[in-house]
């Protein structure tokens, strides 16, 4: 209500574009909006994949942002972490027949060499940011060369849980045949999924950082990190913690990825560079910063892909210039 | 007259010994050693010598350079000839070459706009960013980069009657270029600019209130850095022949990073150091192990020189020098290790 009585020609402008998206996704299209849009599945579905994408994106860059927050430490190994993370999970949901066992397995690995990432390397090079910066450089390169090793070249594709897999029908009309009969959106169970997740999991993360008092902790850390040490709290087991959940989360992402699309060698960078970009947009450290970022970015990169392909990845670029001409900490950074 | 003389005779009689080596180098090598090892050597020690500009003098650690490099790079086949049926328009070589390196410069000059404006670590990650993008927007783009392909079919001039890609007369236009870049970087670094440039990376915001500014030297620099890397990217593409997107992948952008800190930071020689370690690694790493775990002994070497000597290869020598040197006289090396971590990272916290 504030935000509405302090900038009422922002806020009008937000609820009309959120009534024109309403519209543009229920109403039966007229042709007129068809010769200038293209048919009104294509339309829907680019918006439904950019925001699984997206999904997928912010469970990537949302423990890459929590450990920047607090850590100030960039972790270029973060797309390493999703990577091994989706061939763990692979490894384990193969064995055991067991997707929702990989996906879990593939978390709590990953936490574990979150844990021991920040004891063996980061607590003795804490505050020296750029050397912690190559370090984690120099662990991604040798990390993908030996997921190479074991691993192979080949691409794995992860069997969703029964349960998930198919088509559901939406209540979105996406055309109406010349009889009268109304045709419904379809679209894969298993994405509708993916973005629940990704949905929890920020609802989690939210819960977690404001209503707990470890999350108090992690707040209080991220704004000065030498007042919280004072106060008695053992700073060390926090950055732990945390970077134990960036960690894990980057391995769970790994198994959702993995399953939407597929696990093979480059995706870490890919990844990497999704997060970066991601984070850049939406702010470093800001959870929900990583959810805007991720959000603009999932569905640029789709809507460019849908309709102008070649240069669906400059779009990305050019949203990343214009974030930063205007708010270089980026758009929820402080 | 005088004060050339005198500039001359600051040099350390050392280097006169280097650089008499480096030129009687091709009559005793092979031509795979004067080419492959030699010339290659020299051109990722330029891109490297870029970085170590941008990141040694300014604090800004860019893994753009070799996209900057990559740039000039198919600026030659596009404006000049190539085999494949996409443009060349065929310009001459006394237009071209400038030319491609100008593009490169103001290339860079952009990512230092978009860029400058971050510290730190924000620097390497907009940086990568670019890298990353440019790279899939050339595997992209068939109009101009000809996609995943890229350009092939690019000749080196013939003039003086000398065929420029041959061995021997590829690996002096290389020496040359490095020699005169190198000799640039050690002047500059004590010229006013270059001074103004490290305080700049020590503490931007006191200079900012001494009425520098900040900005735009730090975009200059990136110009000069970008004057280095075009260099550096048009000898690539005369040396390969070709380029394509793999050239400007982001491997290879982390490879000039590799190359630059395992060299090290603190002085324009480390970079041709490192370029050094790197290509006789490559080279010569098959022997020992296999070659598909290249990449580990690589990750490996730069994570064990990052962990235990900040100042890269140089930092070794340096310190084996002063220890080899404090007995007689008690004129060490003037930089220590610790003294640059910490001023890396002052350079990033302020």
């Amino acid at each position: 209500m504030n935000s509405l009585r302090r900038n009422p020609v922002a806020s009008a402008a937000w609820l009309l574009f959120a009534v024109v998206l309403v519209w543009l996704i229920f109403a039966i299209w007229p042709e007129w909006l068809i010769d200038i849009l293209g048919r009104k599945k294509t339309f829907v579905t680019t918006l439904l994949n950019g925001l699984t994408l997206a999904g997928l994106y912010f469970l990537v860059a949302s423990g890459f942002t929590l450990v920047f927050g607090l850590m100030r430490n960039v972790n270029l190994a973060h797309g390493s972490m999703y990577l091994l993370g989706g061939y763990i999970g692979w490894e384990v949901a193969e064995a055991t027949g067991s997707w929702i066992f990989g996906a879990a397995v593939a978390f709590f690995a990953l936490a574990i060499v979150g844990v021991l990432l920040q004891l063996v390397v980061f607590q003795r090079m804490q505050g020296d940011d750029l050397r912690q910066t190559l370090v984690t450089i120099g662990i991604s390169i040798v990390a993908a060369d030996l997921m190479l090793a074991v691993w192979s070249g080949t691409t794995y594709q992860y069997q969703p849980p029964e349960v998930l897999f198919g088509a559901t029908e939406l209540p979105i009309i996406s055309a109406v045949r010349s009889n009268g009969t109304e045709v419904f959106l379809k679209y894969p169970t298993y994405r509708l999924t993916v973005l629940f997740v990704a949905i929890a999991v920020g609802v989690a993360l939210w819960l977690f950082l404001n209503r707990t008092k470890l999350g108090m902790m992690v707040r209080a850390g991220v704004d000065d990190r030498e007042m919280l040490a004072a106060t008695g709290v053992n700073v060390n087991l926090v950055f732990a913690c945390v970077f134990a959940i960036g960690a894990g989360l980057a391995g769970f992402a790994g198994v959702i990825g993995g399953t939407a699309l597929s696990i093979a060698p480059g995706e870490d960078i890919r990844y990497l560079l999704a997060s970066l970009v991601v984070v850049i947009v939406g702010g470093m450290g800001s959870v929900s910063g990583a959810a805007i970022g991720a959000l603009l970015i999932g569905l640029a990169e789709q809507f460019g892909l849908a309709y102008f392909p070649t240069y669906g990845v400059v779009l990305t670029f050019l949203i990343m210039i214009g974030v930063l001409a205007v708010r270089p900490q980026g758009i929820m950074g402080s | 007259m005088t004060e050339e003389q005198s500039l001359l005779s600051r040099v350390h009689p050392g280097w006169w010994v280097l650089g008499a080596l480096l030129i009687v180098y091709p009559w005793i090598a092979t031509d795979f050693f004067t080419y492959q090892i030699g010339g290659y050597t020299l051109i990722l020690g330029l891109i490297a010598l870029s970085l170590m500009i941008l990141a040694g003098y300014g604090g800004m650690v860019s893994l753009a350079q070799i996209t900057v490099a990559g740039i000039a790079a198919y600026a030659i086949p596009i404006f000049g000839e190539n085999s494949v049926d996409v443009l060349g328009l065929g310009w001459p070589g006394w237009v071209l070459y400038p030319f491609a390196i100008f593009v490169a410069a103001l290339f860079s000059t952009l990512v230092g706009l978009i860029s400058v404006r971050t510290e730190g670590i924000y620097t390497i990650m907009i940086t990568l960013a670019i890298a990353v993008s440019f790279f899939f927007f050339a595997r992209q783009n068939y109009a101009f980069f000809n996609g995943f392909q890229g350009f092939s079919g690019v000749d080196a001039p013939r003039f003086w009657g000398v065929y420029w890609r041959d061995p021997t007369p590829f690996y002096y236009l290389c020496l040359a270029a490095s020699a005169f870049f190198f000799a640039a970087v050690a002047y500059g670094a004590n010229s006013t600019f270059g001074l103004t440039l490290q305080a700049i990376r020590d503490n931007p915001r006191r200079m900012s209130a001494l009425g520098y500014n900040v900005i735009a030297h730090r975009v200059y620099a990136f110009f000069l850095a970008g004057i280095v890397a075009g260099t550096a990217g048009v000898l690539l593409v005369l040396f390969n022949g070709r380029v394509s997107p793999g050239t400007i992948g982001v491997d290879i952008a982390i490879d000039i990073l590799v190359i630059a800190v395992v060299g090290g930071l603190r002085h324009p020689i480390g970079p041709f150091v490192g370029a050094l370690a790197f290509v006789l690694l490559e080279n010569f790493a098959i022997d020992l192990i296999d070659r598909e775990r290249f990449n580990t002994v690589i990750g490996l070497a730069f994570l064990l020189v990052v962990f235990f000597s900040p100042d890269g290869l140089i930092g070794l020598w340096q310190k084996a020098a002063a220890r080899f040197q404090r007995p007689s006289l008690d004129r060490a090396s003037p930089t220590s290790a610790s003294e640059t971590s910490d001023k890396l990272a002052k350079a990033d916290n302020s």
